[in-house]
């Protein structure tokens, strides 16, 4: 009976005020979003009431005060010198930069192979059409974690540092990585520097001037041979004014480990070429259903305005091929970082492996962990703005000024 | 003779790899490049390669074969645990029987004719009739607790759970980012975003490392479980991007029809908006789903028994340290012929239902 009553009294309410009348949409709409909103909040606070309660009864001083001391971990290799007496914010710092270098590398080159491997997709030529289907249902199909590990494996198979392959001179490949002999450029960066800034000029003016021609001549400049000339003039004029000490340091084996030269670790290559080579596969895919989305009439009629093979594809296919290829492109250069983070299993110091490490040893796991979420976050969501306004801006303006 | 010889000749006439000039001299060139390799390894995988080791003995003799002859008796010997993990021995007809039971769902998944409401029903019955098997504990069944689970059927409670459990979610997601109430939209685009922004690694060691500290201590959840939530909560914000893009291939008119029939919003959605939207996003759902197979093994990290982490289990054994190759090529093989199959069969409902719409 009682809810009868103050379901009438209520009713009554609402009718004297009908501005907030349950009948509308209106007010549902606000009052079931205050609920979602007041729900998704009532969860998070007894979580964080929770959390604080456990973290008390834990000992665990909560805050990042932590990342001032020293680790006491070693990190095998890295952009940045690094002692076990560094702080935690230096070794979560180059876990970033790994992260990053190994990110960037991979997307260029898992760019180059998948472009190769999606125009092979389309050859005429059935070996090869039939080898990049092969390569991209392997590698579409099995996990990449297996392939990392794969890549691993099959490095670890490689003869430990004292048996190493002396592939070329200074050059040698053990289980531990590639080791090769570097060139260090001794002091005079003055000419290096000011041929750079020149070059930097050259470049808009070359084209601006071969627009001009070609605006008033019907032809412009050979500007990639002009510049590419230039290049080798201003290089040649740099070491002439700088005379630089070239020197070429080889590595050497020192008890159980080359020293010396440029490395490249078996971790990072097995990452690098995991990565790359995995993104790559989706990438042909995008690729090749970009090209074949460009409708056959595009270069039927480029054909038919005297437009040569080349020019074709340059300024009629490619552009419009591009405008089909670039947005899920992005999305893979995104998951190519995210996985990035499967470092962690074959030992590579990325940002996760050493978020992991930090977490196993001071015990402030929220703290750790919700820093390497924020540092993807940030650098995720940089990459898709600049992608979308790239999207935007230049790939798909369509003719006649408004997107449908 | 004569007449053989010229169909044979004729017919690698027609062969695509000898289509013409350029197709011969390549096929050429590359064929003695692959043909040199795959003798290479045929001769590794088959022919040099050692199958089994008698009984008892220890793995002397792949060592001393090795780069020579691939080492198959660590499959023949550790399939099993491969495949079901630690589960106890002679109780590991319960897991097979589970994975029978998976891949039945499956098979009845793709069937066309059969896409109906109750097929949902079968994608909630199914995995719980598994996993009550796995569990045991009643009907004479010894109960065997989720820490000895492992190998392919862990893969398939994962995953398969995994997608059933989100797909709910995600569909309430996508309808949130579509809504036109401000406070729904930015709670499911910010849960969306923040999910797809972030390694799904994190989330596992959150559910690892974390979780513990967000709930009452009396309040244990064990290792496989928390893994599976924090799969569930990440395969629905991807999911949901998917769910997502069904619903705008509807045109507005559907939406506009509806309401002019007089339906409000939840029986518009459910009754015409959601069924179309749906059957137009399976290819994609189950490219989604082949994702998810493959994104499991991330549970290797946080120390869990899937096909891969039995299989990284194995080369962890003394005997068979540094036979990584051959376990992972096994395990390769297994995760290929699944995944294969399904994105196979994505293919051709893709080009099914591209040539209904070309009808219509």
């Amino acid at each position: 009976m009682s809810v009868l009553c103050a379901d009438d009294a209520a009713a009554t309410r609402t009718l004297l005020r009908p501005r907030l009348s349950w009948s509308k949409p209106r007010t549902r709409a606000i009052f079931l979003q205050l609920m979602v909103v007041a729900v998704a909040c009532a969860i998070m606070t007894m979580v964080a009431i929770q959390t604080a309660a456990n973290l008390r009864q834990r000992g665990i001083a909560s805050g990042f005060d932590f990342l001032s001391r020293a680790t006491g971990f070693e990190i095998s290799a890295g952009p940045l010198s690094y002692s076990s007496r560094d702080t935690y914010i230096r070794a979560l710092e180059l876990g970033l930069l790994n992260t990053l270098r190994v990110a960037l590398l991979g997307i260029l080159l898992a760019t180059g192979l998948g472009l190769l491997i999606g125009i092979t997709r389309l050859s005429n030529i059935w070996v090869i059409s039939t080898m990049s289907r092969a390569y991209v249902e392997i590698l579409r199909n099995t996990p990449l974690l297996l392939q990392l590990l794969f890549w691993y494996s099959l490095s670890q198979a490689l003869p430990g540092p004292h048996a190493a392959l002396h592939l070329f001179p200074g050059v040698f490949l053990c289980l531990r990585g590639l080791f090769l002999p570097s060139l260090v450029w001794h002091e005079g960066y003055l000419g290096l520097s000011g041929a750079l800034l020149a070059f930097a000029i050259l470049i808009p003016l070359v084209r601006t001037r071969s627009r001009q021609r070609r605006e008033r001549k019907g032809r412009g400049l050979p500007t990639t041979l002009l510049l590419a000339g230039a290049a080798v003039v201003l290089l040649s004029a740099a070491i002439a004014i700088d005379r630089p000490g070239l020197t070429i340091e080889r590595p050497v084996l020192i008890g159980f480990d080359f020293h010396g030269g440029m490395s490249i670790s078996s971790e990072f290559a097995t990452l690098l070429i995991g990565l790359s080579t995995y993104t790559a596969a989706f990438i042909g895919e995008i690729v090749r259903g970009g090209f074949l989305a460009v409708d056959k009439g595009q270069t039927e009629a480029a054909a038919v305005l005297g437009l040569s093979r080349r020019k074709a594809l340059r300024l009629v296919v490619l552009p419009q091929a591009l405008r089909v290829i670039i947005p899920p492109t992005t999305s893979q250069f995104l998951n190519l970082f995210k996985n990035s983070s499967l470092a962690v299993a074959i030992g590579y110091p990325d940002l996760i492996s050493i978020t992991s490490a930090t977490l196993n040893q001071t015990g402030q796991a929220i703290e750790a962990i919700t820093l390497a979420m924020i540092f993807y976050l940030a650098i995720s969501l940089t990459i898709s703005l600049i992608m979308n306004f790239y999207n935007t801006a230049i790939v798909s303006p369509e003719r006649g000024g408004h997107n449908s | 003779m004569r007449l053989i010889m010229a169909g044979l000749a004729r017919g690698l006439r027609c062969a695509p790899m000898f289509r013409d000039r350029t197709n011969v001299i390549a096929t050429a060139l590359l064929g003695a490049g692959l043909g040199y390799l795959g003798f290479r390894f045929v001769s590794w995988a088959m022919v040099n390669a050692i199958w089994t080791l008698p009984e008892g003995a220890n793995s002397s003799l792949c060592r001393a074969a090795k780069g020579e002859g691939a080492c198959w008796a660590v499959i023949s010997e550790r399939f099993r645990f491969i495949l079901f993990g630690m589960y106890p021995f002679d109780e590991q007809w319960r897991p097979a029987l589970a994975c029978l039971l998976f891949v039945s769902l499956y098979v009845v998944s793709a069937i066309r004719a059969w896409w109906k409401p109750w097929l949902l029903a079968f994608w909630v019955a199914i995995p719980m009739a598994a996993i009550l098997l796995m569990r045991g504990g009643l009907s004479g069944l010894t109960a065997v607790p989720t820490e000895f689970w492992g190998g392919l059927p862990l893969t398939f409670v994962l995953s398969t759970v995994g997608f059933a459990a989100a797909f709910p979610l995600a569909v309430a997601l996508a309808l949130g980012r579509r809504s036109q109430m401000p406070g729904i939209r930015v709670l499911s685009i910010a849960y969306i975003e923040l999910i797809r922004g972030v390694p799904i690694i994190t989330f596992l060691f959150m559910a690892a490392v974390m979780f513990p500290l967000f709930v009452p201590q009396s309040f244990t959840v064990d290792k496989l479980l928390r893994a599976q939530i924090a799969f569930v909560m990440v395969i629905a914000a991807y999911l949901a991007e998917v769910v997502r893009a069904g619903l705008q291939a509807i045109p507005k008119g559907q939406y506009e029809a509806a309401a002019s029939m007089g339906l409000s919003f939840w029986p518009a959605t459910v009754l015409i908006v959601l069924p179309q939207a749906l059957r137009a996003t399976i290819p994609a759902l189950v490219n989604t789903f082949i994702a998810v197979f493959k994104d499991t093994s991330l549970v290797v990290v946080i120390g869990l028994f899937d096909l891969l982490g039995a299989a990284k289990a194995v080369i962890v054994d003394p005997k068979w340290v540094g036979f990584g190759i051959e376990v992972y090529l096994f395990v390769a093989a297994v995760y290929f012929g699944f995944c294969y199959s399904v994105s196979r069969y994505t293919q051709h409902l893709e080009k099914i239902l591209m040539a209904r719409n070309h009808h219509s």
